[in-house]
């Protein structure tokens, strides 16, 4: 019984979201998200360049953090999106869940590398190294940014779509599940190897002036996500069209 | 003779590019093996500046040995191999255009790379210069010789672990010249030992240009015949 | 190719593989325009002797004389081996696949049309190899023949996943090049009903 509902469950999916019907829809969506993603930014940019006050420790450099914390951000939630994505595509076989979630990895990875490195060029006036191990955060950041990495090269080594997904699924699932170890297991590190004071990056609390440009910066950032998302998976469905296409080439048009 | 050269590495470098595996791969090895290890030695900022060259120089050895075992063993396995031998390009020739293919798709990115690990293992910026002249002049031998290694081992099963075994042992003077010239600049000898380093590495990176495709083809003719 | 007189002899050659004999004391001869067709059971030697003739394998014992081609060139840069591997890359396309061996074994870099028309290839020019069936495959690999135009063919079961048509195809193909004075020396199963075909059985005599 419950492999039944599953099956008309899933069916229902695809009569749902079928590619084509995705491809439709996200055309109509795909402007407006832009224009939101624009207006978002462009404000939360102004006010955290021009219309907040420096920080009284920081100074000027804590302009960095309304970039930095949302990347952060999104890179976490790019993983996210990535793992639920690979759970829906290997349980109810969803044929956009693995389309989702194949280009949801350079979109994370990219705001990881964004957080990487403003992290990074944070800390040099900070601490006076361009990097620092003793930041549990920015190092944390650093081995998600290679699970990105590897699942990425995962769906680029295997030729063949139906397999690469399959594999890249269980990659991103355990991957999820170990995250919160290596998580732990850094911020264990940390403490143990933790000099007297290292000056983090979350700092002690934040100052309502600044939590409008975070906010803002966090809410645009989220919408260039989906709006990415959007772009990469239509491009992804066409890209397997055209390998359909190609097959048919061959094998229709074979012996002339 | 010249056109069915840069033919050959022409389509080495454009199969390179589409699988997008060899380089590329290599550059998140040498990444992710340089991050694990202060995990393993401790963040002190101090100790990692200290063995930076070393470690960049060991890490680098190894993501290029990585990717070395595909260099004569992807064509074998098709039977490219076999109808490249039938070309009028000399065998020695062919070793050349693999290994050099391997250098521009391998050991050029991960000399890239390098600087940016260096950062993060906290490298004193004296250290720079000579330790990136030093990887280029170091790496092309990488390549060069291991082409000797992947050309021994061509058609035997697991031959990549193999070769990577093989070949260490040339690898070695490598290593030694090349930490040498980055250590010389952050004050361990003094600069003429750098400078030393240098042309020594220079003299084993241009006898492994010979030594190589000779080596290599050699190896090739023994073992496909 | 010239019209020139070609003519490959080879006397008392033998192979050995793994320190076992595959054949010995094989001679025959062949001029150009004729055709040979190796047939024997399974490991008589058949794809040994291709090899050899290749220059892939080495001779054991025995002379390969090869006259009226250029006398710079081994018999091997004078001749196209189609062996059981098709030799081509996933991620090069037809088109890509064709002028790469024009170039580098013939230093012809223009002009691999011809050979994608001559094997039914041409509408599939711009496709990776990887999207082709095993018989498209092996006429990729055939068209090197006709890609570069080389006096002697050494073909070890060519016409292996290909259909009737095209099997015709290869055969229209081979007469073609007898015709303008080349050599084929040939292992198949199939009988390709060739004018000037002559045969030679490997293995009888090691039976004993």
């Amino acid at each position: 019984m419950a492999g039944m509902n599953m099956i008309s469950a899933a069916q229902r999916f695809h009569a749902y979201a079928n590619p084509a019907r995705f491809m439709a829809l996200s055309a109509r969506l795909l402007m407006p998200l832009a224009a939101l993603t624009a207006l978002l930014t462009g404000a939360g940019l102004w006010f955290a360049l021009a219309a907040s006050p420096p920080d009284y420790q920081q100074g000027e450099t804590v302009r960095i953090m309304y970039v930095h914390v949302p990347s952060a951000w999104l890179a976490m939630m790019g993983y996210g999106v990535m793992a639920v994505a690979s759970a829906v595509a290997l349980i109810f076989r969803h044929p956009l869940a693995d389309v989702c979630a194949k280009s949801a990895a350079p979109i994370g990875a990219a705001f990881t590398f964004l957080a990487l490195l403003t992290g990074s060029l944070w800390g040099a006036p900070m601490w006076g190294t361009w990097w620092e191990w003793g930041d549990a955060r920015l190092v944390s950041m650093l081995v998600l940014f290679f699970l990105y990495l590897g699942y990425m090269a995962l769906w680029a080594t295997i030729e063949e779509p139906v397999r690469a997904a399959r594999a890249a699924a269980v990659l991103a699932l355990v991957g999820s599940i170990n995250l919160p170890v290596i998580r732990y297991s850094v911020v264990w590190w940390n403490t143990l190897h933790q000099p007297a004071s290292v000056f983090r990056m979350d700092g002690p609390t934040i100052a309502p002036s600044m939590l409008l440009p975070l906010g803002l910066m966090g809410a645009g950032f989220t919408l260039l996500f989906v709006t990415l998302l959007l772009v990469r998976m239509r491009a992804e469905i066409l890209r397997r069209r055209v390998r359909n296409l190609r097959l048919a080439q061959a094998g229709g048009a074979g012996e002339v | 003779m010249t056109r069915a050269f840069f033919a050959l590495l022409a389509r080495d470098l454009r199969l390179a590019v589409r699988l997008g595996g060899g380089g590329g791969m290599a550059v998140f090895f040498f990444l992710v093996v340089i991050s694990l290890l202060p995990f393993g030695i401790g963040p002190d900022r101090e100790l990692l500046a200290k063995v930076a060259p070393g470690m960049l120089w060991v890490a680098l050895l190894l993501a290029a040995l990585l990717t070395l075992d595909r260099l004569f063993q992807a064509d074998y396995e098709d039977g490219s191999l076999d109808l490249l031998t039938m070309g009028l390009l000399p065998l020695e020739l062919i070793v050349v255009a693999k290994a050099l293919g391997h250098w521009l798709t391998t050991g050029l990115p991960l000399v890239v790379a390098a600087p940016l690990l260096g950062l993060m293992l906290n490298l004193p910026g004296e250290a720079y210069p000579p330790l990136i002249l030093a990887m280029l002049a170091g790496t092309p031998a990488l390549s060069f010789l291991g082409a000797i290694g992947a050309a021994l081992t061509v058609g035997v099963r697991r031959g990549g672990l193999l070769a990577s075994l093989l070949v260490m042992p040339f690898y070695v003077p490598v290593l030694i010249f090349g930490v040498g010239a980055a250590d010389a600049a952050t004050g361990g000898f003094a600069g003429e030992a750098g400078r030393q380093s240098l042309l020594l590495l220079g003299a084993v990176a241009l006898a492994s240009l010979v030594l190589g495709p000779l080596g290599g083809a050699a190896a090739l003719r023994a073992n496909l015949r | 190719m010239t019209i020139s007189e070609l003519s490959l002899s080879v006397r008392d050659l033998a192979c050995e593989r793994g320190g076992r004999l595959v054949f010995e004391g094989l001679s025959f001869s062949l001029r150009g325009g004729e055709a040979l067709v190796l047939t024997g059971s399974n490991g008589a030697g058949k794809s040994s002797l291709l090899r050899q003739l290749a220059g892939l394998l080495d001779v054991a014992q025995g002379v390969m004389a090869f006259e009226g081609g250029d006398p710079e060139l081994s018999l091997g840069e004078q001749a196209h081996y189609v062996g059981h591997l098709d030799a081509l890359k996933p991620s090069m396309t037809v088109m890509e696949t064709v002028s790469f061996w024009r170039t580098y074994l013939g230093s012809i870099p223009e002009g691999a049309d011809t050979a994608l028309e001559a094997l039914g290839l041409a509408h599939l020019a711009d496709l990776p190899a990887a999207y082709l069936s095993a018989g498209q495959r092996r006429r990729l690999s055939l068209a090197r023949l006709i890609a570069v135009p080389r006096p002697v063919w050494l073909l070890d079961e060519p016409t292996v996943a290909l259909d009737a048509a095209s099997v015709a195809r290869l055969v229209a193909l081979m007469t073609s090049h007898l015709g303008q004075g080349g050599m084929i020396v040939a292992a198949t199963h199939l009988d390709l009903g060739l004018a000037e075909a002559r045969q030679l059985r490997l293995g009888a005599e090691a039976l004993t």
